[in-house]
């Protein structure tokens, strides 16, 4: 008998399905896409320069962590990507790019690298830079601009500003029409505004399997619900679904895994807990925005709520039946 | 790519235009490619057997049997050549006519060394006298569970459970349903698939027989969607079928449907409580060739020396479904198949998704082989792993509804009291987690192996 190789000997299962981190990054970033053009469109260049920087400035972090540890890049993940990416979305398009560089050093050396890179963070690395540059500059990080305003593509520091809807809103003055919110027209983060364009992104993301609804409508849901409640008419609802960075926060931050329930009904209370925190910072807090912090706070409690979540094993209900 | 995508959505389409029909099914799973087009139209075909047969002593769960010939002794088919050794046991009958040859210890597919009887086959077939089939009407319950012991039939699906021991149900337990699983949700596999198409009477009787044991009026089988071929023919053969009321129920194509567990909720909505028997929730489950063996054990005397075999995967040159008596080694088979038309770089025993990669092609059909593949370097190329994202798709699909995850986190760090409270035990092993996992985890694999474990421990 001719001579064979050995055969490969494994535990099953010998087949597995086709996602890999790979896959599943470069969904988010064909997701957040959209997002990225309607930001270009309303802001100019200088957002898409922005997005650029960040997404470099993540790429470049992770790259020198892995560097200076002696590591094998994780680079090729994309995970590093999407981070600047949705970073540079929740950033206002006039934000000077040495802070931007910052806020991308936060998220990937201190929120992700310290913490054991991918997988092991608590915290959603673009919300916790977000907070961080909110806090450090608060002033760049709260100009927004009208949309159309031709931006300097680097220093905007004269560019005339725009209050955000939020802020009208909470200042009690004409709020932005819906159809403005709906397609994007008005002040803001580069990637928040476009409703239009989260949606396309969500479909897409749902369309792929990346992410699952649950948690997503349970914060709009929350909120729509809680600001109708407390504003007292319908369109507040609607308004502070769309106005703000809650329906992007709502597709592509509160999804993200690692710093989320993996639990079913875990999703569902978390995207509660997003919506209750926000509304409550937005009606009756000092931010006119509550999205970071609802954000950041129950990324902290989500340990807690996947250990009481678990799902009940196979069989467990009808033994409690028949002893009752 | 691109291809696959629309085809899954005009899939989908069409799912939703013909859900008229009820479709029954469990909660999580996953949907595997079928990969059933190679084999699933072909009928079976009958092969001989080669001139050495293997006949290892561990073909079912339990003791393995004690041989009853010796070296040189004649043997004949249908010959009983090793008898169980104790109660979890089972016969083992010689498939082919001839001299025993030796018996030693030899590799099974299992990948251990177990005890075998060879027998030299002199090609003559003549089968043994006083082989004889009853009308199971007239049988009472006990007898026809003798006439299954006496044939040595286990469980065909691949777990390979004593059948007998699955029908003595105890006096207190009564049971209101009887099952022919013809789920075959494995991946490649459509051995049972073929078997309902060309023999629905064979499976038919065998499940009036087992109804007949346990006193019942109905009995059903649960057959996956995708196999609407099977399911309008036994619908037809049990229409014929004046005597009893046999319900084809149409079930999801979804993994791990197949699995006693899920087949048992899928179809009754009765869970089986951790750590309890289908025997405690009213419900027996048998395999269709299990079933089909039994029909043929009772009504015409034949142990259980053959069963069909699909053999497919993209290194086998013709891919088919035999009907391959026990004991033949796998690389006669692959021979009859064609050969390989491309170098193999893995060999599965069974599906994908459960089956055991072979190390050699020496060691042979047992009762629990439904399935041999061969595949080529890019099938066997393992992923490499990554970190565990705790996306929760394992915590989302798992059939058995546990938290594969933290499961693997806790094995990892060698935690087993955590293990225990997340009740490891109850894992059955499907291999969904594995699949699903985008990070290449070895969920299921490291869960096989605290389970070891934890029963070494006791």
């Amino acid at each position: 008998m001719e001579k064979t190789k050995k055969f490969i000997v494994s535990h099953a299962p010998h087949i597995s399905g086709e996602e890999r981190v790979q896959t599943v990054m470069l969904d988010v970033i064909i997701a957040l896409f959209p997002s990225v053009i309607a930001g270009v469109i309303f802001f100019g260049y200088r957002a898409a320069l922005l997005t650029a920087v960040c997404m470099a400035a993540c790429i470049f972090f992770e790259w020198g962590w892995c560097k200076l540890l002696k590591k094998p890049s994780t680079v090729g993940d994309l995970s590093a990507a999407v981070t600047g990416i949705i970073l540079a979305m929740n950033l206002p398009a006039t934000l000077p790019f040495y802070q931007a560089i910052l806020g991308s050093l936060f998220a990937i050396i201190i929120v992700k690298a310290f913490f054991g890179g991918l997988g092991h963070n608590f915290m959603n690395p673009a919300a916790a830079a977000r907070a961080f540059l909110l806090t450090s500059f608060a002033m760049p990080m709260t100009r927004w601009v009208e949309p159309f305003e031709k931006l300097h593509l680097i220093n905007n520091a004269d560019a005339i500003t725009s209050a955000s809807p939020l802020s009208l809103y909470k200042a009690g003055e004409e709020l932005t029409s819906f159809w403005n919110l709906f397609i994007g027209n008005r002040g803001g983060c580069i990637g928040e505004t476009s409703a239009i364009a989260i949606i396309i992104g969500f479909a897409y993301l749902i369309w792929r399997k990346v992410i699952d609804y649950k948690c997503p409508l349970a914060y709009v849901l929350t909120t729509f619900v809680l600001s109708a409640c407390l504003g007292g008419t319908l369109y507040s609802g609607v308004y502070h679904v769309f106005a703000g960075g809650l329906l992007f926060s709502a597709v592509f931050m509160v999804t993200d895994y690692t710093t989320t329930p993996y639990t079913p009904w875990g999703k569902v209370i978390f995207g509660i807990g997003c919506g209750l925190i926000t509304v409550l910072i937005r009606f009756f807090g000092g931010y006119p925005e509550g999205v970071t912090y609802g954000i950041l706070l129950m990324n902290v409690a989500s340990p807690l709520i996947e250990r009481y979540t678990h799902p009940r094993r196979f069989g467990k209900v009808k033994e409690a039946k028949e002893n009752a | 790519m691109e291809n696959k995508f629309f085809e899954g959505a005009a899939e989908k389409i069409k799912g939703f235009i013909s859900d008229k029909k009820e479709v029954y099914t469990f909660r999580g799973g996953i949907h595997p490619d079928a990969m059933k087009e190679e084999t699933k139209d072909k009928p079976i075909v009958d092969i001989d057997a080669p001139q050495l047969m293997i006949f290892p002593m561990v073909q079912h769960l339990g003791a393995p049997a004690t041989p009853i010939v010796q070296v040189g002794d004649e043997v004949k088919v249908g010959q009983k050549i090793a008898e169980a050794s104790g109660y979890v046991s089972a016969n083992i009958h010689s498939s082919v006519s001839g001299t025993v040859k030796e018996i030693k210890p030899s590799l099974h597919p299992n990948g251990t060394e177990v005890e075998c009887i060879f027998i030299e086959n002199d090609g003559r077939y003549e089968v043994v006298e006083g082989l004889k089939g009853y009308d199971y009407r007239e049988l009472s319950p006990k007898e026809i569970v003798d006439i299954v012991r006496e044939a040595g039939i286990v469980g065909m699906g691949g777990a390979c459970f004593p059948t007998h021991v699955k029908l003595n149900v105890s006096d207190d337990k009564r049971i209101d349903y009887v099952i022919v699983n013809g789920a075959e949700c494995e991946p490649y596999l459509t051995s049972d698939h073929r078997q309902m198409l060309e023999n629905p009477k064979d499976v038919i009787t065998g499940l009036k027989i087992l109804m007949k044991i346990f006193g019942l009026t109905t009995g059903y089988i649960g057959i996956e969607e995708n196999k609407p071929d099977a399911i309008e023919v036994l619908q037809n053969a049990a229409s014929l079928d004046g005597e009893a009321d046999i319900r084809i129920v149409t079930l999801k194509t979804k993994y791990p449907q197949g699995s006693e567990k899920q087949l048992i909720d899928a179809i009754t909505g009765r869970k089986i409580p951790p750590g309890k028997l289908p025997a405690d929730v009213g419900a027996i489950v048998d395999n269709v060739d299990t079933v089909a063996s039994i029909c043929r054990a009772v009504t015409k005397g034949r142990p259980l020396i053959s069963r069909i075999v699909t053999v497919a995967g993209d290194c086998i040159g013709n891919p088919v479904n035999f009907r391959v008596r026990i004991g033949t080694p796998f690389n006669y088979i692959v021979e009859k198949a064609g050969g390989f038309k491309k170098e193999p770089r893995k060999v599965i025993m069974g599906g994908p998704m459960m089956g055991i990669a072979q190390i050699s092609l020496d060691t042979p059909v047992v009762k629990g082989t439904s399935g041999l593949l061969a595949f080529g370097r890019k099938f066997a190329r393992a992923q490499e792993e990554t970190t565990c994202l705790r996306c929760g798709k394992c915590v989302e699909i798992c059939p058995m509804r546990l938290v594969p995850l933290e499961i693997n986190n806790a094995y990892k760090r060698n935690d087993f009291d955590a293990l225990m409270k997340l009740n490891v035990m109850d894992c059955i092993e499907c291999g969904s987690c594995s699949y699903i996992c985008q990070s290449s985890q070895r969920v299921v694999q490291n869960i096989r192996i605290a389970k070891a474990k934890i029963r070494e421990k006791k």
